[in-house]
């Protein structure tokens, strides 16, 4: 049952302190979905994203990633808490993207690529190089190799970023508003690399305002709004038609 | 982009604006400093003779290697334990940030001289020093304290574990200057918190280590002196035992400033090639930055 789901969220709860953040959400990805997630601000969308790859922990429901739990360890009825080395080993079935890219500013392009698989994954530094050009390639920017990220524009960065996490061959990739801290004249190559990873098989989260990709590349979308599912569907449903009144005052501002 | 010696035909020519106040301030700085050592070295109390045979005297210079070799060693400890409490400092267990947050405030709390005549006088509290199984009698390693504790290890231990304290908050107000992001994109990959730690974290702290390191690295060099009163034969005790027996006091003293003035500076030559290193790929410092860095050196 939960082998075809990607990701298998059932009613989990985060809360900070006494803010109750996410409040039983309940969100079922597909191998190869493509699932866009809209709301508000404050709404929770980065705190999803974020439990789901475990940097932060939930506090109640269950949270399974290609079948398995994450975080925990489930026998009879308690859950033990995972040793960090597990829990390290989960991430790096995940790819994540942030808004603000967090390149490792110390290390060129190149460096930022091939850190990860070979000290994580143990990989050859030929062979990780070898990877690293090809995917530099793919997302544009193979003459870029030896600059460092301070010397990119926040487009080449966010898409060298998307490379690094690429390197570590995810099976699922989260996007946290991957295009809001960009100009709008670099939003466009960014979610082309965005839209041809979806062509290419890849199961993508992504968290954006960016309507337009969400109509076209999406094959679902999730609006959520103070911490609970408000509406789901085609992203042509939800976006043109919303039924819940929350959701249309939100792509109405948006729109 | 044009480099700074290349120019292009359509650069501006434009006449330097003048300075006239830099001028007079230099001179005036050369004109007073050249009254001072005037006056010393035409003073019939300094015996020129003296300070031109003992500056290059066997003993004196190799007392002066002694005091670097000390820096040298009792900074790299230092160091590494500063780091060590460092991450003790920043971690989640309890029982590690309150040993270090003990460790710090007990070790700076007390004067380095009181520290340094401490571990001098170890073989008095503990006469032997053995190594060995508790509550049996096996034993691995049994000797005096005072063959063990020479003074120069004591003067080790003493700066050591004096410069971990200060060095401790420098590494981990580093760490801290490292922006949560990175850690947060370290571990998305799938990286552990050491390795995070260690290739990630450190080497962009060491952007904002290294200055204040610079500094704490010229104290120590003159914090040497202190072992004089345990007795180790540093650059300080040699010229002070020099002037006990030939009653040169003044021109031995100029010695040995000489001789800590040279290693002081050539010790901070360093410093400019490793913030270039760790430097790399962030941008220039600019104005703002370069005035902290002055004044946090000023603030010996
Ligand atoms: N580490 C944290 N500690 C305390 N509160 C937090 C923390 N992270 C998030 N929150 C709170 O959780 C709520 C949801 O935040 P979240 O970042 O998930 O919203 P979001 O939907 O991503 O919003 P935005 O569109 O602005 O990014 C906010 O009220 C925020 O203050
Ligand atoms: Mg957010």
């Amino acid at each position: 049952m939960t082998n075809d789901l990607m990701v298998d969220a059932r009613s989990i709860r985060k809360h900070f302190g006494s803010n109750e953040v996410l409040k039983g959400i309940n969100l079922q990805v597909n191998r190869g979905e493509v699932l866009c997630l809209l709301g508000p601000s404050g709404s929770g969308k980065s705190t999803l994203l974020r439990c789901i790859n475990h940097l932060e922990t939930i506090n109640g429901g269950r949270l399974y990633v290609d079948g398995s739990l994450m975080g925990f360890r489930e026998k009879g009825d308690a859950l033990h808490e995972m040793r960090p080395s597990e829990i390290a080993k989960q991430r790096s079935h995940i790819g994540m993207v942030f808004q603000r890219f967090n390149l490792f500013p110390h290390l060129t392009t190149l460096e930022n690529v091939i850190e990860a698989p070979i000290g994580v994954s143990g990989m050859s530094r030929a062979a990780a190089r070898e990877k690293a050009l090809e995917l530099l390639k793919t997302v544009g920017l193979a003459d870029k190799a030896d600059a460092y990220p301070s010397q990119l524009s926040g487009g080449q960065q966010q898409r060298v970023a998307i490379a690094r996490a690429l390197a570590m061959e995810p099976k699922l990739m989260l996007f946290d508003e991957p295009t809001s801290a960009l100009d709008p004249e670099l939003v466009g190559d960014v979610l082309d690399v965005m839209r041809k990873l979806a062509d290419s098989g890849m199961t993508m989260i992504v968290v954006t305002h960016e309507m337009g990709f969400a109509r076209e590349v999406a094959d679902r979308v999730v609006f959520m709004d103070q911490g609970v599912v408000v509406e789901e569907g085609k992203p042509k449903d939800v976006i043109d038609k919303p039924q819940n009144p929350r959701t249309q005052a939100f792509l109405r501002s948006v729109l | 982009m044009t480099s700074r010696s290349g120019t292009q035909n359509d650069d501006i020519v434009a006449i330097p604006l003048r300075h006239p106040w830099r001028w007079v301030s230099a001179a005036l700085v050369v004109l007073i400093l050249g009254a001072f050592v005037y006056s010393l070295w035409s003073s019939p109390n300094v015996n020129h003779s003296i300070i031109n045979e003992f500056l290059f005297d066997k003993r004196v210079i190799g007392a002066a290697g002694l005091t670097v070799l000390l820096t040298v060693i009792s900074m790299f400890i230092g160091t590494v334990l500063a780091i060590l409490l460092a991450i003790m400092k920043l971690s989640t267990n309890p029982v590690l940030r309150i040993v270090s947050t003990a460790y710090v405030g007990f070790f700076r709390g007390t004067p380095l001289l009181l520290q340094v005549v401490f571990w001098g006088y170890l073989g008095i509290i503990y006469p032997k020093v053995e190594i060995g199984i508790p509550f049996t009698d096996f034993l691995l390693f049994s000797e005096k304290t005072s063959l063990v504790f020479t003074s120069l290890v004591a003067g080790i231990i003493a700066l050591s574990l004096n410069e971990a304290a200060y060095a401790a908050e420098i590494v981990r107000a580093g760490i801290l200057s490292v922006d949560s992001g990175q850690t947060e994109a370290a571990k998305s990959l799938g990286m552990s918190t050491g390795y995070t730690l260690r290739r990630i974290v450190l080497p962009q702290a060491m952007r904002v280590i290294i200055p204040p390191m610079g500094n704490e690295f010229i104290s120590m060099l003159k914090n040497t002196s202190l072992l004089q009163v345990v007795a180790v034969m540093e650059l300080y005790a040699r010229t002070s035992q020099i002037s006990s027996q030939n009653l040169a006091q003044v021109e031995l003293l100029v010695v040995a400033g000489f001789w800590y003035l040279v290693m002081t500076t050539v010790l901070s030559w360093p410093q400019s090639y490793l913030e270039k290193r760790y430097g790399r790929g962030f941008s220039a410092p600019n104005q703002q930055q370069r005035w902290l860095r002055f004044s946090s050196k000023a603030s010996a």
